[in-house]
């Protein structure tokens, strides 16, 4: 009971922690994108097309990370280049990207679905319980912790990380010391779309593998919300994918196990009040916010020639 | 080639009358061709699109009463956004709204006066208000990211209605389906000028007029405006953000929760599992693509609500999926926002090699 348990939480928490990592690094840089959503549907529906039309599960994935990719290329341009208004922006970017994943997707409904396939490490995998939970995973969820450490390492401990860092909190400075603030926030934006399409693809191709219209439901803005509890440390995001998997996950578990008489409804609508739960708690908290928000996050920043 | 934006003295009253029409010319350029890759006559999509729920009465009355919600939810976020308060829930609203104007005829459907109409009205603004002040207390007191909550807070509304009208509030004697008992004729919307619409339209038109008297000509206005643009200088003047905070989210639920219930006391007479096409999120759009401004806001609102009704016609006359009207309304909010560039800015192309003045403005 408790491994299987343990396995959903780890298969619920990965796309958050994917997103949410991806977010974070765009905030560091300083732009607030808020299309995690839109993305992440459309690396779900492409993932799940291609995957389908190829029969490739790996193809279906650079597929989403592509998808993404271009929803991002489409939020950079607008805010970065014609400083277009970042919490605007971002929203319509999820508009179009729920809009659009319903229209390719339709095709796709109730079609039976491609699984991504578990690793297998012959001796470490049969071991009891360690084996199943830490070597039997698919090659997504340890791509997402490499991930994790990639980031903390490239944040606080390369100079690529200090520039994007300088960008973020500071960007009058960044460009008077001659670095591009403009080049730097799109990458780091492209970064975002690329995990934002990755976390969609393992929703549509792992987590549950089918399309279903608006199958992320709302998770990307989980991921946003998880950057904020993490207080924009790579490290404390995977705290909290974790507790938000688990709580996603209780759900299904309690239902299965008709656990008390609680309405199907309030479960499912656990995770959407553990959010505003989190980010009350995390924004009381004047000092554990203001120490690392970036400074210059949503402003927008038009080089003076 | 690259975009250098090139700042203008002032803002350009010329752009900002213009950027709107601009955006949805962008529009429907790519809505043609989204109509051709698809493997449709791209201008035969377009007239369906656009132009023929123009050509005839149900269409239009239908297109109006698809606009009335958008419009008042719409005005309501503008004040929203004029005063930077970023409620993005206005469809969480708009549910909760419908569920307390709902509660009068579902759980008392012998109370039947003049008065039920009314008090559904005012209990349905009360909820839609009630629902969006948690977001601005929770930005008040704790500082809490109002965008995240007021979205959060949309799917517990929606999961809110569906235990409502699977549970207790479903018919009794309804056959087990997830519907409540049909409202009786006092707790329903009266139609007006011979039928053609709903007495929810002009109330709204009136609502949005006094709004527009409100943010032009008042201290109040001044308020919003002042507040949104330079919080600083607003606050030397003595104006509160906290309680602007509290007072704009209020509204704009009290609007969104008045919409939703003339949307279940009009049209739907009785509550459904879903009872919004995502109205509060469409007006979204309607709101930047209206300028934040309640008389473009009208015009925005019949815009969009001809792509809900164009794209049924696409479906049923070319077959093509009516999905793609969201994906028009998505484009459309992306060529406004990039068309409000040009207001504040000139954009010109710079070619890395010429010299400095071979530049060209666009």
């Amino acid at each position: 009971m408790f491994e299987a348990v343990l396995l959903t939480v780890i298969t619920a928490a990965t796309p958050l922690l994917i997103a949410a990592v991806g977010e974070l690094v765009v905030e560091r840089s300083g732009v607030l994108n808020l299309g995690v959503e839109g993305m992440m549907i459309m690396g779900a529906v492409v993932g799940f097309a291609v995957a389908n039309q190829t029969g490739s599960g790996a193809l279906g994935v650079v597929a989403a990370i592509a998808a993404g990719m271009a929803m991002s290329v489409l939020f950079g341009f607008l805010v970065l280049s014609l400083v277009a208004n970042q919490v605007a922006t971002g929203l319509a970017l999820t508009i179009l990207g729920v809009g659009f994943s319903g229209l390719i997707g339709e095709a796709f409904i109730g079609v039976p679905g491609l699984k991504i396939p578990s690793l297998y490490i012959p001796g470490l995998s049969d071991i009891p319980f360690i084996g199943p939970v830490f070597f039997q995973q698919d090659a997504i969820v340890y791509l997402g912790f490499a991930l994790v450490a990639g980031v903390a390492y490239t944040l606080f401990r390369t100079r690529i990380g200090l520039v994007l860092r300088a960008v973020g909190d500071n960007h009058a400075s960044a460009h008077a010391l001659g670095y591009s603030v403009i080049k730097v926030r799109f990458m780091a934006v492209l970064f975002g779309g690329a995990c934002a399409g990755l976390a969609g693809a393992y929703m549509s191709l792992a987590y549950t593998p089918q399309w279903v219209e608006n199958m992320t439901a709302g998770r990307g803005w989980i991921a946003l919300a998880l950057v904020v509890f993490s207080s924009w440390l790579p490290l404390r995001v995977v705290a909290g994918a974790y507790l938000f998997g688990a709580v996603s996950v209780l759900n299904l578990h309690a239902q299965a196990h008709e656990m008390l008489n609680i309405p199907s409804q309030l479960l499912s609508s656990l995770p959407y009040l553990a959010t505003i739960l989190v980010l009350v708690l995390i924004s009381a908290n004047r000092r554990l916010t203001l120490v690392n928000t970036p400074a210059c996050l949503g402003k927008p920043f038009v080089p003076d020639r | 080639m690259r975009l250098e934006l090139v700042k203008r003295k002032e803002r350009s009253h010329k752009m900002a009358m213009l950027s709107p029409i601009i955006a949805i010319g962008l529009t429907a350029l790519a809505a043609a061709i989204i109509f051709a890759v698809s493997g449709h006559n791209p201008l035969e999509g377009l007239y369906k699109f656009f132009v023929e729920p123009l050509t005839q009465q149900w269409s239009l009355q239908a297109t109006i009463a698809k606009a009335t919600p958008l419009v008042l939810i719409g005005c309501g976020l503008a004040v929203c956004y004029l005063s930077n308060n970023w409620n993005i829930g206005a469809e969480g609203q708009f549910i909760v709204g419908a569920l307390f104007g709902s509660a009068l005829p579902i759980l008392l459907p012998d109370f039947e006066s003049g008065a039920t109409l009314p008090l559904m009205l005012v209990f349905g603004a009360l909820g839609g208000a009630l629902w969006a002040l948690i977001p601005a207390v929770l930005k008040n007191w704790f500082n809490t990211n109002e965008i995240l909550t007021s979205l959060m807070l949309v799917y517990v509304a929606s999961l809110m209605l569906d235990y409502l009208v699977r549970g207790p509030w479903r018919d009794p004697d309804g056959y087990n389906f997830p519907e409540s008992r049909m409202f009786s004729d006092a707790a329903t919307m009266p139609d007006v000028f011979g039928g053609t619409m709903s007495l929810s339209t002009p109330i709204t038109i009136v609502i949005a007029l006094i709004l527009a008297v409100v943010l032009a000509k008042t201290l109040k206005g001044f308020e919003i405006r002042v507040m949104g643009e330079s919080p600083r200088a607003g606050s030397f003047a003595g104006f509160s953000a906290k309680r602007l905070t509290l007072f704009s989210f209020a509204l704009a639920g009290g609007l969104a929760g008045l919409a939703g219930t003339m949307e279940v006391s009009g049209g739907l007479n009785q509550l459904l599992p879903t009872i919004s096409p995502g109205y509060g999120f469409t007006a979204i759009i309607v709101a930047f693509l209206g300028r934040l401004n309640p008389i473009g806001i009208i015009i925005a609102g019949f815009v969009l609500a001809l792509s809900y009704i164009g794209g049924e016609g696409v479906q049923s006359a070319m077959g093509v999926s009516n999905k793609i009207a969201s994906v028009i309304q998505g484009l459309l909010l992306f060529f406004v926002l990039a068309c409000d560039t040009l207001i504040l800015y000139r954009i010109r192309l710079v070619s890395h090699h010429a010299p400095a003045g071979e530049t060209s403005h666009v």
